[in-house]
């Protein structure tokens, strides 16, 4: 990030580029709302009263976009706190690259062609997708071809596009009482954050006052099974494992067993990371499944694919495969907190439709957030 | 990897060779499909841009070789500028410093620093002989310090203690000086992952890097990362200073844009490839090849040293010279399924051969996979030796025969002697008439004179681009049409150019008829002769 960078480019392109270093400079900026919350989330730490209220903000919020027009500011109150302002300082990379290359592209400018192109050039930096960029373009160009048109307006459709693709996934992950325990089996490829979001997700019905258990499935990686263990007694919750290279699908096997002898509400179990396109390790996840449903014919209740946010393209075929051979049933996108801008979600929910979960922001135990479609395309459009 | 890329390109090339003339708008349009293929396969806008622009600058104001047509010279700068941007030759790690040489591992959380770590640390101890110490510095996830002390016990690599509660700057002090009195030859310190907007941990590993020194510092990323790579790169590079690229994953089924963009923005080289789960499953990066192997120009070079490696030279040279002779029997096609299966299979051989690209995905749709040169294999060990040398003599009873004893089906025998019938006609044609050979590769549109220029390469790259050249699929188009009908149909895939259109006959039925696909083994298993193949063409 040199200002060599910047200067090399001219006319649109160094608008476009150009203005990118700013919020780079900028990021100190949402670093310090970030770290304001992580001192309150100390304080009240253990409180989900504070919790349930960003809920309820948010809840306020999500249908204020429904109508055409809105007032520009209302989701980045600086006084946020709490995974909200982790959101938006985590998105706020993406939404300040966004906007500022669009208000570069549209103040002072017609809508022509080139426009449009280098419209959809952004969208497709964003990891968007030529899909559903292209239907956002052609969105926007319908009926302002050749008019002039405000950045603003640009961003309310953005907002409006990205949210009405986002809007029908997002759906959080339902415990249902009636299973016990409510088993969910949680995959994806190596690195994609799989044990660290199991860890959070056992702090979440722990604090909803949920009896979770956890199964120790990846069996492989080296030092996996300690990982959750501390993850475990972080959260208080009891994870059951077994030796390094034992079988996962045994151990799932006996996991279940025990969580049903301990009446626990949730069991959460965790497997090795696999490239999806290893058919011997996609058919021990199968076999996984397979034992399980020895036990309990309705189980696995959700299979959540855990999706890397910096995942370019590839995303959509891991959703494919996975879904394919182990039936996932929701996403997790993880590593929101970096410059990862997650486009491919919109891409993700465009082809799919599958339910997203949550989004992780953070290393911490509460940085698991529920996913927030209007947030997420307010905050990626910067209204 | 780069696979889907070169699926994309291939198919846009498809539509530029063989024109007499090109227009300015028949370049736009096939950079602007360039474009689309590079940025689906997650390469960064910029870099695009770049690229595009420089190729489409140099097709226009591009001397015309004669017999050399356009939309050659179009693929070609392609092929050029993939190779410059790319970088020209590989760059191994480089350990020429005075020991302790410090390796300092970066990147995201999840790239694959810590595997990352044991395989280097594994291919330095057994490759190279050295004597290496593992350090982790990555306090913040749990575990993960007890992570790589595991993976040192597996891969036979020291770690350095675990001492609870230090800062990653005092283990990384601790560290070197326990490389220094132990006398090892090679530190590597093993980072946390670390998202670069964190100020924070950034001033870390900088305060790490100017603690130690490292001779290497190499960003571990995610060959599966999307337009994200760049900034990543980027970050990375003006704060810590990187010396070099690892990308992992790079067995997965990405298409490996991140390499590009990467590569393309800090100018630092890609060093080495994490293609797989086991400790010595990292690669060398090696530019040339890559750029071939993403233009479906295959990766020859590959292709031969694996030959060289896995096939017996001696029945190799027996079979080159029946093949002269142009007998082809059972027992020759016996062979070369044993010699494709010691080379990976089906997938592992493909993949490396020009122009084939495509029929991959199809061969995996249609079932032709390794079970079925295993199941080939076994109906010829099924038969009598003579039977072997005359399979004329093959009647109904033997057939039945042979199926029983190979657990295999009458048609499926049928269809490996039909297959085998017009290996053998290509054979004896090839056989009879050696200067069909020369004609092929006078066919072949662009002589080794029109490639080597442009980029700068030495002179082995310049031979191999010429090899690559002479190897052009386009070239199949040119041949005489009464060899191409012994080629399998859609080998130049012209009609698989349309995606997903497939090869009607092919990936529709379920099991296929094969004759299309007949030649397949025998093209794989020609190809170990593909030295003295090229031999005879000079």
């Amino acid at each position: 990030m040199t200002d060599k960078d910047a200067q090399k480019k001219s006319g649109i392109l160094g608008r476009l580029f150009g203005r990118k270093e700013t919020p780079a400079a900028e990021a100190q900026a949402p670093k310090l709302p970030q770290e304001a919350p992580d001192s309150l989330t100390l304080e009240g730490g253990d409180a989900p009263a504070g919790v349930a209220a960003e809920v309820a903000v948010s809840a306020v919020l999500a249908p204020a976009p429904v109508a055409a027009r809105i007032e520009p500011e209302p989701a980045t109150p600086p006084a946020k706190k709490g995974w909200l302002s982790r959101l938006t300082a985590g998105l706020a990379k993406t939404s300040s690259k966004l906007s500022d290359g669009i208000t570069g592209i549209f103040t002072k400018r017609k809508l022509d062609a080139d426009t449009l192109d280098d419209l959809e050039d952004l969208l497709i930096q964003s990891d968007l997708g030529l899909e559903t960029t292209k239907r956002i373009t052609d969105t926007i160009s319908k009926g302002r071809f050749e008019k002039g048109i405000a950045p603003d307006d640009v961003r309310q459709i953005l907002s409006q596009e990205v949210a009405r693709v986002l809007r029908p996934v997002a759906k959080p992950l339902v415990i249902d009482p009636a299973h016990k325990p409510h088993v969910v089996l949680v995959v994806g490829v190596n690195g994609s954050g799989k044990t660290t979001t199991i860890g959070k997700l056992a702090a979440q019905y722990k604090r909803d006052g949920l009896s979770a258990m956890i199964a120790a499935g990846d069996t492989f990686r080296a030092a996996a099974i300690d990982q959750l263990k501390v993850w475990g007694e972080r959260t208080n919750t009891p994870v059951i494992a077994r030796e390094v290279g034992a079988d996962s699908s045994g151990l799932a096997y006996d996991a279940l067993q025990q969580a049903r002898d301990a009446h626990a509400d949730v069991l959460l179990l965790d497997t090795a990371g696999r490239l999806q396109n290893k058919q011997a390790l996609m058919d021990e996840l199968e076999k996984i499944i397979r034992v399980i449903r020895k036990l309990d014919s309705s189980a696995p209740h959700d299979v959540i694919l855990v999706l890397d946010a910096t995942t370019g393209q590839n995303a959509l075929s891991q959703v494919e495969v996975f879904r394919q051979r182990a039936g996932v049933s929701g996403l997790v996108m993880t590593k929101l907190d970096g410059t990862a801008r997650g486009g491919i979600l919109v891409a993700i929910a465009a082809k799919f439709a599958l339910p997203v979960h949550a989004i992780g922001v953070g290393e911490g135990i509460d940085d698991l957030a529920p996913f927030d479609p209007d947030d997420f395309a307010r905050t990626i459009a910067q209204l | 990897m780069f696979q889907s890329l070169s699926d994309r390109l291939s198919g846009v090339f498809d539509k530029l060779r063989g024109r007499g003339a090109l227009s300015e708008s028949d370049v736009s349009d096939a950079m602007r499909e360039v474009r689309r293929a590079l940025l689906e396969a997650d390469v960064a806008l910029d870099v695009v841009r770049d690229f595009t622009e420089k190729v489409k600058a140099k097709a226009v104001g591009a001397e015309v070789v004669r017999s050399v047509k356009p939309g050659q010279m179009v693929v070609k700068i392609v092929n050029d500028e993939l190779v410059a941007m790319l970088g020209s030759t590989a760059e191994p790690i480089d350990l020429a410093a005075v020991p302790p040489v410090g390796i300092l591992m970066v990147g995201l959380q999840g790239s694959g620093k810590t595997t990352t770590t044991a395989k280097i640390g594994y291919r330095l101890t057994n490759r190279d002989r050295k004597k290496v110490l593992m350090a982790s510095l990555d306090t913040r996830r749990p575990a993960a310090q007890e992570q790589l002390r595991v993976l040192g016990e597996q891969t036979n690599v020291a770690t350095l203690p675990i001492v609870a509660g230090e800062s990653p700057v005092q283990i990384a002090r601790r560290a070197q000086e326990v490389a220094k009195i132990g006398g090892y030859d090679v530190v590597i310190f093993d980072t946390a992952g670390r998202v670069t907007v964190d100020e924070e941990l950034m001033d870390e590993v900088a305060e790490v890097k100017r603690l130690v020194g490292p001779h290497e510092v190499l960003l571990v990323a995610d060959s599966l990362t999307g337009q994200d790579a760049v900034t990543t790169a980027k970050a990375f590079d003006a704060r810590v200073g990187i010396t070099g690229i690892v990308l992992t994953r790079a067995d997965g089924d990405g298409r490996g844009g991140a390499a590009l963009s990467m590569r393309a923005v800090t100018g630092k080289p890609i060093k080495l490839l994490g293609v797989g789960e086991k400790w010595d499953a990292l690669e060398e990066f090696d530019p040339a090849r890559i750029a071939g192997r993403i233009l479906g120009m295959g990766d020859i070079v590959g292709l031969v040293e694996k030959a060289a490696q896995t096939i017996d030279m001696a029945k190799a040279q027996q079979i080159a010279e029946k093949m002269q002779k142009g007998i082809f029997d059972l027992d020759d096609l016996g062979d070369q399924i044993k010699q494709m299966q010691r080379m990976g299979g089906m997938g592992g051989v493909m993949g490396m051969m020009p122009g084939v690209g495509k029929m991959k995905d199809q061969l995996a749709a249609s079932g032709m996979d390794d079970k079925m040169l295993k199941r080939q294999h076994a109906i010829i060990t099924s038969m009598t030796p003579k039977e072997r040398r005359h399979p004329k003599l093959l009647d109904a009873k033997r057939k039945r025969r042979i199926a029983a004893g190979s657990g295999t089906k009458v048609e499926e025998i049928n269809r490996l002697l039909k297959q085998h019938r017009q290996m053998a006609d290509m054979m004896k044609m090839m056989g009879k008439n050696p200067s069909m050979l020369k004609k092929m590769a006078g066919a072949m549109g662009m002589g080794g004179a029109g490639m080597g220029g442009g980029a700068p390469t030495d002179a082995e790259m310049a031979k191999m681009q010429a090899e690559l050249a002479k190897l052009d699929p386009k070239a199949l188009e040119q041949l005489p049409p009464e060899l191409r009908d012994m080629l399998p149909k859609d080998f130049p895939a012209q009609g698989a150019a349309s995606k997903g259109g497939g090869v009607p006959g092919l990936a529709g039925a379920p099991k296929p008829g094969l004759p299309g696909l007949g030649g397949l083994p025998g093209l794989g298993g020609g190809f170990p002769k593909f030295p003295s193949f090229s031999g005879k063409k000079k």
